[in-house]
């Protein structure tokens, strides 16, 4: 200070016993000291508080610095800010500041942060699966890598068996089984599995945890928590946390993070024990509906193909069903229909109608005969009014490798035939739909397939499927005779799948109804015993045409 | 060559059978040839890789070539996917590492290079649930939450289907399950795999299962950093172009008379076949525009014209489709630049 400032007025210079008072009563604490040999001249008494060794006439020393401006450092108990200023003529002052209020709170908030970023954490990984085991999983990493050293969590027993997944420090996660009585070994844990609150840390001894759930290797438990996993009405499992070495434990503030963290993975896991429960549920449900395997019958081949509308379960409105010889009866019987409606309604009536026909199928009914009889159940069956348009057919493997099939259309699409010279022909078969009116009408016909020719029933979703160009236009029964006309020589499956593809093209992903086919084909030859020997079989492809195919099609 | 020196143990010869077998839809053929390599020791792995696989590859060449006709490759595959069943009922493995779901991409209807690659797996003792062809999204992720996979192997073929990839691969990563992607859509050496946020990409089925063995999963999937450039992905040339599809086939037919006086005459079937072939160059270069790959596009381009020499087609149909397009989008640089790029390459 070394600028003069000219005084105003006439004010007297204060005395040196009220500056010394003022020094006194400042807030700052501040040490005077001479430059030549460090000798505290002058300590005010915020001074002396925080350095009750600093007096007059005693040398500076710690936590004072010898040649540094500034320094923090801990002194007494206390955070310690200094400021060291010369001030000329052969002294210099140090102004100090008690930060320990302030380090703490930054310290508290820090910990907080790094609480609220394991819970963010932890909520976004949790939320990511619907599995129970992956949740399982989810929950040991979060809380072995966040909560303690290592972390088992128990689901609770069923069957008298008891599921738990562990994370010990350096392996990968472990996962086994266990007897429901073995529980109770581990202290507080049939409390938390039975839903009451967690025990304090405390209060479990860690030396009572047994063999199986921390072995030899992992060193001496030094505190054991056990908390709930709360779940819907009951827990949905106990989250065991455990710290090793002697002088380990779980604060309050432990013990209240490992409950919150709890709360979160005790509702992903349940959640994911109510997704399982509803998953199992219905697949048990749809198994009944979904399209059945097909047989491989002598001297005809058969394929399906059934894909239920985007966005819906895997069932829907189109069904098909093939009942094999039964009784005295040596026929096939085929069936393809499509209930009005879709999804899980719909597809509950075509369980009803498969059930229907294969009883039908067991007195013997002729497919005209079928299609009556199920006309007459669906329209006593008194529920809101319900029709389904479906196509019969019956399956004989007559001489030469031929195939006949007797078929009954009951409004539906009729069936189309690949002959072996890649025309398409439209099976003459029509009929009323079934379930509306009291009286049908069905124009049976029968088409025979010679080597190689296939016959198609399908569903109206087919023809019906909007896309294209314009993205809105129907697929068209031309279009599809065209895409059939091109499957000749190709085994029924293939021939399925190619149609499938080329209206999964033609939709561009905008399925919206669902597609139900069944082929029946005549095999082109019989297998012939004398392969590798023999005359070598004529490939069909040399006989085929080989039509010019000029699009440039997807690379396959 | 003496055969003491072929690396498998599967010789041309055989292979070509099996070619002549496949080709003439011989199912039966087929699967009794893979059954007696199997019972004269030769690793199913061999005969997947060696046989089946790289016969598929050159079916499709001899459809590219007009040498076959559709049905004949489709019939051909069908049997190749028997054979392969023959060798899956023929051999079993222990699951011995974890689960893994294996699907095709949306809309990807090349299943055999997936089932394949299912096999594979199998054989390396992973217990593989197989999706089947074109897979919707929704239903991946339905099956990830019943199911709880280690992974998922994802397969495209058909660059067209990356958009359908890159969502199917978020969603997985959100369920956090990674995803090894697989198949020629993906790029040379699996490039767009990484951008789309795929954890590995392999070319082959072999090497997908190289990759799975060791250093897998990767951890905590949700958190990793998802590419740095994923933000651009489908920006607004991608959507519009997209949106404006119909449009843009349309006003591409009305036009084409006046650029190629052929088509004055052409009928239904021509138009249609015609339309669908606009349809294609938009739906490359949508895909090219969505992970901003020029070559993508080039590569159609180039493999179109040659599909369309081996059938005789003149190569000023394919310059005249990719001007029509291209007169429709002067306002959209990207799109321009790899139609004028793709022009280019073709002169």
């Amino acid at each position: 200070m070394t600028a003069s400032t000219p005084a105003i007025g006439t004010a007297p210079a204060p005395a040196p016993a009220l500056l010394h008072a003022v020094l006194e009563a400042a807030s700052e604490a501040m040490l005077l000291c001479t430059t030549a040999d460090d000798v505290v001249v002058l300590a005010n008494a915020a001074a002396r508080r925080l350095m009750p060794g600093a007096h007059p006439g005693r040398q500076a020393g710690t936590p004072l610095p010898e040649s540094a401006d500034s320094f923090h450092a801990e002194h007494e108990g206390r955070q310690l800010y200094g400021m060291r200023r010369d001030l000329g003529d052969g002294h210099y002052a140090w102004f100090l500041q008690d930060h320990t209020a302030e380090r703490e709170r930054t310290a508290a908030l820090e910990v907080e942060r790094s609480r609220t970023a394991f819970l963010a954490e932890a909520g976004r990984r949790l939320s990511a699966s619907l599995h129970v085991r992956r949740c399982v999983r989810t929950t040991v990493e979060l809380a072995s890598a966040h909560l303690a050293d290592a972390a088992v969590v128990v689901l609770p027993a069923h069957r008298r068996q008891s599921t738990w997944t562990r994370l010990l420090p350096g392996l990968a996660v472990e996962e086994g089984t266990l007897r429901e009585p073995k529980l109770a070994e581990v202290p507080g844990l049939a409390e938390a599995l039975g839903g009451f609150p967690p025990i304090p840390s405390r209060w479990l001894d860690p030396s009572q945890a047994p063999e199986w759930l921390v072995p030899a290797g992992f060193g001496p438990v030094g505190a054991l928590l056990v908390v709930p996993l709360p779940g819907n009405a009951e827990p949905a499992g106990a989250l065991i946390l455990i710290r090793r070495g002697p002088d380990s434990g779980f604060s309050r503030e432990d013990e209240v993070l490992a409950r919150v963290f709890a709360a979160r993975a005790g509702a992903a896991i349940s959640a994911a024990v109510l997704y399982r429960e509803q998953v199992d549920t219905t697949a048990v449900l749809q198994a009944g509906l979904l399209p059945p395997e097909l047989p491989e019958p002598d001297g005809f081949e058969l394929a399906g193909s059934y894909q239920a509308a985007r966005d819906t379960v895997r069932i829907g409105g189109d069904f098909y069903d093939v009942f094999g010889p039964a009784g005295s009866s040596t026929d096939t019987v085929i069936a393809l229909g499509d209930v009005c409606g879709t999804g899980p309604e719909a597809a509950v009536l075509t369980g009803k109608i498969r059930q229907t026909l294969r009883a039908l199928r067991l007195v013997e009914a002729g497919p005209e005969a079928m299609l009556k009889v199920l006309n007459e159940a669906l329209l006593q069956s008194g529920r809101p009014p319900r029709f389904v348009t479906m196509v019969l057919g019956s399956v004989n493997r007559i001489d030469h490798g031929r195939v006949r099939i007797e078929l009954a259309s009951g409004g539906h699409p009729a069936p189309l035939v690949l002959r072996s010279d890649g025309t398409v022909e439209e099976v003459p078969t029509s009929g009323t739909l079934i379930g509306v009116l009291p009286h049908t009408v069905v124009r049976p016909a029968t088409v025979e397939l010679a080597p190689g020719e296939l016959c198609l029933l399908y569903s109206d979703g087919l023809t019906e499927a909007r896309g294209g160009p314009a993205a809105t236009e129907q697929y068209g029964e031309a279009r599809l005779r065209q895409a059939l006309a091109t499957c000749g020589g190709m085994p029924g499956a293939a021939a399925l799948e190619r149609i499938r593809q080329l209206v999964s093209d033609w939709v561009r992903g905008g399925q919206s109804d669902d597609i139900a086919m069944l082929a029946v084909r005549a095999p082109d030859r019989t297998p012939l015993s004398l392969r590798g020997g023999g005359a070598p079989t004529p490939s069909p492809y040399v006989v085929a045409a080989r039509r010019g195919d000029r699009r440039p099609r997807n690379r396959s | 060559m003496a055969p003491a020196s072929t690396i498998t143990p599967i010789g041309p010869d055989v292979a070509d059978r099996y070619l002549s077998l496949v080709g003439d839809g011989d199912e039966q053929g087929a699967t009794a040839l893979v059954a007696a390599l199997l019972d004269n020791d030769v690793p199913a792995q061999r005969i997947i890789v060696d046989l089946i696989a790289l016969t598929q590859r050159r079916v499709g060449e001899l459809w590219a070539a007009n040498e076959w006709s559709v049905a004949r490759e489709h019939a051909a595959t069908a049997v190749g996917e028997r054979a392969l069943a023959a060798v899956a009922v023929r051999t079993t493995t222990a699951p011995s590492r974890g689960r893994i779901a294996l699907a095709c991409v949306d809309g990807e209807w090349h299943g055999l290079p997936a089932r394949m690659l299912a096999e594979l797996l199998r054989l390396d003792g992973w217990r593989v649930d197989y999706l089947g062809a074109s897979v919707p999204g929704r239903h991946l992720i339905t099956h990830l939450h019943q199911t709880g996979p280690d992974a998922v192997a994802l397969s495209c073929m058909i660059p067209t289907r990356l958009p359908r990839a890159h969502a199917a691969i978020t969603a997985c990563r959100a369920a956090g399950v990674p995803v090894i992607a697989g198949g020629r859509g993906f790029g040379p050496g699996g490039r767009y795999a990484e951008r789309l946020g795929a954890q590995a990409w392999a070319a082959t089925g072999e090497e997908a299962v190289a990759r799975l063995s060791t250093d897998w999963p990767p951890r905590h999937v949700i958190d990793l950093a998802m590419p740095d450039d994923e933000f651009f992905l489908g920006d607004e040339e991608y959507t519009h172009l997209v949106r404006s599809r119909p449009q843009l086939i349309a006003t591409a037919l009305e036009r084409l008379p006046a650029a190629y006086p052929g088509a004055h005459h052409y009928d239904e079937a021509q138009l249609e076949a015609t339309a669908e072939d606009l349809g294609h160059i938009a739906d490359f270069l949508a895909a090219a525009l969505y992970v901003h790959q020029q070559q993508i596009f080039t590569d159609f381009v180039g493999w179109t014209s040659s599909v369309l020499r081996s059938r005789g087609v003149p190569p000023i149909a394919l310059r005249i489709g990719l001007g029509l397009v291209r007169d429709q989008l002067i306002d959209f640089p990207a799109a321009t630049a790899m139609l004028d790029d793709a022009l280019g390459t073709l002169a």
